[in-house]
Formats: structure tokens, sequence, C-alpha cells
């Protein structure tokens, strides 16, 4: 498994750059996948995002379908594009360290 | 993941005959955009499949046990004796070519090997070599060749780049069917440890909490009740679906993409307004938070691990002791409940010959199986006058169908749909007859290669689909596809926004559930996309101020 050295510390990722265990998530990662994904600036927006997604898992297991993403946080998919241009899945959960969603998705 | 090319570029397909050496002489190089990530080892582990372990198929090793090629050459002679189907589509092959120019990853990658006369001939040369006596003594002269670490990696690239969609079968003087064999092949693969990520993570989390996202019940039902809130917002009525509960008469069992994925939350959402619908007129349906999963990644994985999927089926049916089992709209589940689940884990005589409560119709082509498709079930509600619909609501769609390969292919389901459709929506036009019912081309992601590392691929084997599609919304305005499959809904979106950006996707039963008029709604100002409906545009932007 390839793993990611940033701020002194060393994350597992998998192939598309997903920590490999939630466990393993700090802030640092934060500020790695900030980096990786482009994002200018991090806003509260962007970490109320984080916090909302990273919640519903400690809950659930599984993060939130983005229609409630979108209602918890106020945000309009559109605008969460907007914080995570590579959108909910592929940036936001990234950055919350949280797993990718397979099956019919 | 690969940068995809822009569809102007990857339009240009080529299917001139390649300046070749021959096939077999033509090493394959696995390519990024066009194959899926190997499975993670803790995905095997939690359902005990062979050789577990950190690989990538990119990788020159891929770290097989030493007798790998025993394993492979013994399972395929253990199958070809227990499958009868495997022994002739492995003989009587005549290479007329038929089937060539029918398969939607051949037309959109122009590759020959992606030919299902060719996908079909990478394992059947094996055979020869193994099985034959011309093909033992004279070699690649009878179309024989040795099974090697190249060729195995050529089986694993080409039987991840079929969909399982028949489409080729249908065109098989022979009545070869094409997918068997690579459900065979892919069965043969899994011995060796050789599946995709995407497929086995579905197939763990399905064993472990009954459906292939890994949604536990309480999370279920969770959604459910985030739906029941977000339709009470629309048609100020109230909601009470049930879970689990004994006694009930019928067994609701949908894909977990509906409960989780737009746009199948909003077919997921009509469901649940029909069956409130209903409940007054007789109906006494639970949901199942265990049976939580209509699809069924075993199936791309191995027989045997299809059945153990599947056995949740029956075994809730009868823990809840319910009479029958609705099932909704889904895909390869039809496949594997029409031709297999009889078998696997029936015969189910703990239950009752399917009825409607509502219409006394019965279900008879579901005798065996017990389970009725939803389609079936609504469109004899509306052909019996029980549902109080206004397709006006629907009005600012302009609709075509996809077949969906399964439902079409796999059971014949091609009236009920359109059926509904056309009680649903005022405006519904056909795609070309070549694209649809039982010719109905793939959307390119069936089978498990829905994942999101493979786009190229997904494009390129979508691309005739796509083609049709844009052909309608040119001639008639189409803006909606509907279609009735999970993986047709999490997959078309994007390739509707890659080919033909103005058309959307939805099921067939978020349709119904716009245009069902429930008793004691309010005045519906949205459809359950939060969309105006016709004529409200003025007052919800009126409201946004």
């Amino acid at each position: 498994m390839p793993t990611v050295e940033f701020e002194g510390h060393t994350f597992n990722v998998d192939e598309d750059g997903f920590i490999d265990d939630f466990n393993n998530w700090n802030e640092a990662w934060v500020r790695h996948v900030k980096q990786t994904e482009g994002i200018e600036e991090l806003t509260d927006e962007h970490w109320k995002v984080i916090k909302v997604l990273q919640d519903y898992y400690k809950k659930n297991g599984i993060a939130p379908m983005v229609r409630i993403l979108s209602k918890v946080t106020g945000y309009k998919l559109k605008y969460i594009y907007e914080l995570f241009p590579s959108g909910p899945g592929k940036g936001a959960c990234k950055m919350a360290g949280l797993p990718k969603p397979t099956g019919c998705v | 993941m690969s940068d995809l090319p822009k569809p102007e570029d990857l339009a240009k397909v080529k299917h001139l005959p390649p300046i070749w050496k021959g096939w077999m002489r033509t090493p394959v190089e696995i390519r990024s955009g066009i194959y899926c990530y190997g499975s993670k080892p803790a995905n095997l582990e939690y359902v005990g499949m062979p050789n577990p372990r950190e690989w990538s198929p990119v990788d020159e090793d891929w770290k097989l046990p030493d007798n790998w090629k025993q394993i492979f050459l013994d399972g395929l002679r253990e199958r070809l004796e227990k499958f009868r189907s495997l022994k002739i589509f492995m003989d009587i092959c005549v290479r007329c070519g038929a089937c060539a120019d029918k398969c939607h990853f051949f037309i959109g990658s122009g590759d020959p090997r992606n030919m299902p006369v060719l996908r079909a001939e990478l394992l059947r040369s094996i055979y020869r070599k193994e099985y034959t006596t011309a093909g033992k003594i004279l070699g690649r002269f009878a179309g024989a060749r040795e099974m090697t670490y190249q060729v195995l990696k050529e089986l694993w690239y080409y039987f991840f780049q079929c969909t399982e969609c028949r489409r080729c079968s249908l065109f098989c003087p022979y009545g070869i069917d094409t997918a068997e064999i690579t459900i065979l092949g892919r069965e043969l693969l899994n011995l060796l440890g050789l599946n995709t990520d995407w497929i086995s993570a579905p197939v763990a989390n399905c064993y472990r909490t009954g459906n292939h996202l890994g949604i536990q019940p309480h999370a279920y039902k969770d959604m459910i009740d985030f739906f029941v809130d977000d339709i009470e917002e629309i048609t100020g009525v109230r909601l009470n679906p049930s879970f689990n509960r004994k006694g009930a008469e019928i067994l609701f069992i949908t894909p977990s993409g509906d409960v989780f994925a737009d746009p199948g939350t909003y077919t997921c959402m009509g469901y649940l307004m029909l069956f409130h619908y209903l409940e007054n007129l007789g109906l006494d349906l639970t949901w199942s938070t265990f049976a939580s999963e209509g699809g069924n990644f075993g199936y791309f994985t191995s027989h045997e691990m299809a059945k153990r999927l599947n056995a949740k089926m029956y075994a809730e049916a009868k823990r809840l002791g319910v009479k029958w089992i609705l099932g909704g709209e889904c895909g390869h589940m039809w496949r594997v409940i029409n031709q297999y689940m009889d078998t696997f884990n029936g015969p189910a005589d703990f239950l009752e010959e399917p009825v409607s409560p509502i219409t006394g119709t019965k279900f008879e082509n579901a005798k065996t199986t017990k389970m009725v498709h939803i389609t079936e079930f609504t469109a004899d509600l509306i052909k019996q006058n029980k549902l109080k619909l206004d397709p006006s609501r629907n009005d600012n769609l302009v609709v075509t169908f996809h077949d969906s390969c399964n439902p079409a292919r796999g059971m014949g389901l091609l009236e009920e749909p359109r059926y509904i459709i056309k009680n649903t929506c005022n405006h519904f036009y056909e795609m070309p007859d070549t694209t649809i019912r039982e010719q109905t081309f793939c959307c390119g992601s069936g089978a498990g290669l829905n994942a999101g590392e493979n786009m190229e691929l997904r494009m390129r084997g979508g691309l005739p689909r796509a083609n049709a599609v844009k052909y309608v919304h040119e001639k008639y305005g189409v803006n909606m596809m509907a279609c009735i499959c999970a993986i047709d809904r999490a997959a078309l979106p994007t390739l509707m926004e890659y080919w033909v950006p103005e058309v959307g996707i939805t099921g067939v039963h978020e349709l119904v559930g716009n245009a069902l008029i429930l008793e004691g709604e309010k005045e519906r100002k949205t459809d359950l996309r939060g969309e105006p409906l016709p004529g409200m545009e003025e007052e919800e932007e009126e409201e946004n101020v």
C-alpha cells in the first residue's frame, strides 16, 4: 500500500489517495488533501462539512447520502462543489478520512 | 485516476483490422482508465475467498500461488464437467462473427479482443489445448495455446471489460451465451484471488450488513426516515413505513443504491409513496434492514458467492413469515432471481404464489420464485384503475426509456415499464428499434464495472447507448431517460454528462411518485427533486426572493 509523508506524519493510502483507516485521520491529513485538491484556503465552511461527515460516519459507519449532507449543512450540492472541486465523495469524504462508498452508486 | 479524454477525441474509434502478428502473438497491455483496482485483502478474507493480498493489476508480479496454473486448469475441468452449457459453448462456436459488432465495448473501443467471439476465444484457446485432440497435436494451427502468465493477465483484463449484458448472445446463430463464459471466466480468476475491489468490497459489505454499501440497520431506517420527511415537505402527507415486521403479507427488497445514491433516492421515495397510497386499499408490506439489498455482486464473483448473498432473501421472508416478496427496480438482481434463486436457495415452499392484494391478479410467472417485479405490480394497478394519477406533473419531462439489460433480456420485462411511463407522463418517445427492448444497449458499467478508475472504458462502452439518446434528444427534445436498474441510475448520469449533458436520469417509480395523487395531499409546488412543477416556476422564484 502506498504511503504519504506530510508534516512528519505517515499515512497509508489507497490508489485514489483515500486514507486506509478513519482512525489514522488527523488535521495534518486535511492540510495534505487541501494541497492535492488545489483548495486555496480552508474556511469554516470546509470544516463544517468535514465535521458533519465525520459525525455521521461515527454514528453510522458510512458516509451520509449527499442529500443528507446538503440538508444538515444547509449547503446546496453546487456550493459543496465550490468548496470541494472533486465533489462530496472524492473531495470532502477524502479530506474527512472516510472510505469511498461502493456498489450501485 | 487517469485523465479522461475529451468526448470528441474518444468518439474517434477505429474499427479497421489492426496490422497484426495475430492476436495470440500480440501481448496484452493493461492500460490506465480501462481496468479496475485489484481486490483488497480484507474484503477477500471476510468471505473466505482465496489468496488475499495487496496487489495491483499493473504490477509485474500478481503474487499468485506457485501452482496457479494447476488451480486454474483444475477449476476449468471441474466447471466443464459441472456446466454442460460451458462445454457446449467451448465446442460449437464456428467464429462466424455475427456477435462481433454487437458489443458496446467493441463499438466504443475498436479493440478486437472486445469482439465477444474473441473474448470467448481467449478462454476457448486454452480449452482446446487441454481438452481437444486437435488442439493438443496441432497447437496454434487448431486455435490452441498454452496457459501462461501473460495469458492469465489477458483473461483478467478482458473478462473485466464485459458487462455480461448478453446483447451478443441475441445474435449468435447457435445461441452461445458469451456472458456465461465471462461469468465462468471470472469464477476461475477468483480461484486465484483475482477480483476487482469495486466488486469484492460490496460482496464483503453485503455479507456483513446485508447490503453492498455496508449500511447498518439503524442507518438504513435513518435514510428512509429522511425520505419520509422530504415527502411530507412536498406533499403534506406523513408516511409510516414499517421495518422487519413479522406477519406482514409482503416483504419488499430493493437495491441499496436506491436508499443512498441520487437519483435512485427519488425512485425510493416513489416506492414509499405508492405503498402508502395502497395501505388503505389493503397493502400489508414491510421493509427489511437485513435483506436490505436487491443486487448481488457475488454474481460477478462466482456462483457460490452469488448463492451465499442471495440466501438472505428467502431467509428473511421465512423469518418474517410473509407470503411473498416484491422486488424493486434492479438489474442483475432479477437475472439471479429468475434464473438461479429457485435452485440456489429454493424451493421456497413456505411462501405462497403471489397475488396482488389490491387487484387479485395472480402473478403466474412468479409461481416458483415467489418474487414479483415492482413494475409488473404497478402496471397491474394502473390497468385495473386503482391509482389516481396526474401525468401533467411530469409535463416538464420529455421521456425515453432505457431497457435495463437484465430485466429486458433476462426476464422479458419490456411492456410493463413502458405502460407505467405512458400513464404517468404525457411526453414519451422511443429510441431507435435496434437500441431498445431485447436489443437494448448496455449502460457500459454493469457487472461491477461502475467504478471511477475505469472511466474511459465506461464512456466507451456507453457510447452506443448515448448515441441513441442523443438522437431522440435532437429529434424530440428528450430531456429525461427512465430506467429500471440501480447501476443504470448510478452510471447513466455520468454517461449523459459526458456525451449528452442535456439529458437526466430517473427511475420509473420516481415518475409514479410525481404523478400519484395521495389522499389529503396539499397542492404540490415541486416534484420529488424539489424542482418546480410545470406552471409553478414563478411561485418558486417568489419564495426564493
